[in-house]
């Protein structure tokens, strides 16, 4: 029987590399479908995800599936090559409470501090801060969140990861050092070394440019608003 | 009952997200002990069980904490695996209640309280956003139950349900309070009539705080952020 698994997303999207992530870590083909997210949303697009409008969406036989938390979950349940999480329920619990946190605290609270202008940036990076700090106590020392393969919350934390890094790069500013958060910080490279993570990543010069552009549009904004 | 297998919950009788987790507790028939928690005086046991966010519900099974409504509730459907099972076995469904269920709790929610701590322009904004919303879910539903039917009892409870009774009590205190209907049986009939349904169930009904306790509460709540929105 021939299985039909689609992917809706856009290039610089975490959300949608976490869905791709998941994939290629139990070996499930997918068609991938690069969407214009900014300009020009696919009627397609809008159909399976009337409630969002957003990507990642998956489309399994025909089935959409929204919201990458979600469509993780229906990956796990569905493949079970390579499992993302544990098969205890207080241990997915833990799991389940660290992915959330991650997704729905940290990514925030560092996007922010990545962007806000200068007179917020103190607070925004104290508090992002606070949240590495945190999610650094969920590592304990292990090689992943996951232990010793990659699991839910690594995935959930890819931002972390890739992301975070090259807009410190295109900001100049820094909030993941190996001196504050050297847990993390280990951990960023021994998820980003692994082969299958490497293939779901956006290019790193295209990544970082886009980056760079945005922060000479809020310079320029910045500039535009002072006169 | 001996301290292994012991169940606490530690909640606060006005929490929506206790209400959920409290609910699904006792349609399992799980023994539980519980413990309200006085939110401007949060129990050191509560600060240790729950130290990222020291909020309420937290679920203490063998001494072990969880938190977080809904990832409360999985663990409760994935530990005593009595009927009524809060998620469907088929992933696409339960990627539907999952989906739903989150929409519910970080959309509706946020929004109806929006509705309740302001007034003017900001409160329709908040009205027509919830009213949007909720058609959003109304179409769903047509969905889950194609041939109309809202029946319910005690066996079939889902997780969508509880989501929908910690939000949607039976009394309708929202229109003493603010004069307005969030809920309209014209707008979402099927909507309506299951939550209708489902607080009348005898065990849902027994968890219903008393209504003039909800309607001085949320009367608390509003004129307090109206308040501080003019001061």
């Amino acid at each position: 029987m021939s299985e039909e698994v689609k992917v809706f997303g856009f290039w610089c999207s975490p959300f949608s590399r976490r869905v791709e992530l998941a994939l290629k870590l139990k070996g499930v083909q997918y068609e991938y479908i690069e969407e214009d997210v900014f300009k020009n949303k696919s009627p397609l697009l809008l159909k399976y995800n009337p409630v969002h409008k957003k990507i990642p969406v998956l489309l399994h036989n025909g089935k959409p599936i929204a919201e990458s938390l979600v469509i993780l979950e229906y990956i796990e349940e569905t493949w079970k090559a390579n499992p993302i999480l544990p098969e205890d329920p207080y241990e997915k619990a833990m799991v389940r409470f660290w992915t959330k946190f991650a997704d729905e605290k940290c990514l925030p609270a560092l996007w922010k501090a990545g962007w806000s202008p200068e007179n917020e940036r103190e607070k925004a990076v104290d508090e992002a801060c606070e949240c590495l700090k945190t999610l650094e106590s969920a590592l304990k020392g292990k090689r992943f969140f996951g232990g010793e393969t990659v699991g839910l919350v690594d995935i959930a934390a890819n931002f972390i990861a890739f992301w975070l890094r090259l807009i410190q790069e295109a900001t100049g500013q820094e909030l993941l050092s190996a001196e504050k958060f050297p847990d993390l910080f280990k951990w960023t490279d021994e998820f980003g070394s692994c082969s299958v993570v490497k293939e779901s990543l956006p290019p790193r010069d295209k990544l970082l440019a886009f980056f760079k552009a945005r922060v000479a549009e809020a310079m320029d904004a910045q500039t535009n608003a002072s006169k | 009952m001996g301290e292994e297998n012991k169940v606490m919950l530690h909640g606060n009788w006005s929490s929506p997200f206790v209400k959920i987790v409290h609910l699904a507790l006792t349609l399992k028939g799980v023994p539980f002990e519980y413990v309200e928690e006085d939110l401007e005086n949060k129990s050191p046991q509560l600060l240790k069980f729950n130290p990222v966010h020291k909020k309420v519900p937290v679920l203490v099974h063998n001494g072990k904490p969880i938190v977080e409504s809904l990832i409360i509730t999985e663990y409760i459907d994935e530990t005593w695996k009595n009927s009524p099972q809060f998620l469907p076995e088929d992933p696409y469904k339960r990627a539907k209640v999952r989906f739903w269920s989150n929409f519910v709790q970080q959309q509706l929610f946020g929004s109806i309280f929006t509705i309740i701590k302001t007034e003017g322009e900001a409160q329709e904004k908040a009205i027509k956003e919830v009213s949007e919303k909720l058609q959003l879910l109304e179409e769903e539903l047509k969905e889950f139950f194609p041939d109309g039917s809202c029946s319910i009892d005690s066996e079939n409870v889902g997780l969508l349900d509880l989501v929908f009774c910690s939000l949607f009590g039976p009394q309708k205190v929202e229109e003493e309070v603010l004069g307005l209907k969030i809920l309209d049986p014209g707008k979402t009939p099927l909507l309506c009539s299951r939550v209708t349904a489902i607080n009348q169930l005898s065990l849902v009904k027994e968890l219903t705080p008393p209504r003039d306790k909800l309607v001085a509460f949320l009367k608390f709540i509003r004129e307090n952020a109206l308040k501080s929105a003019s001061g």
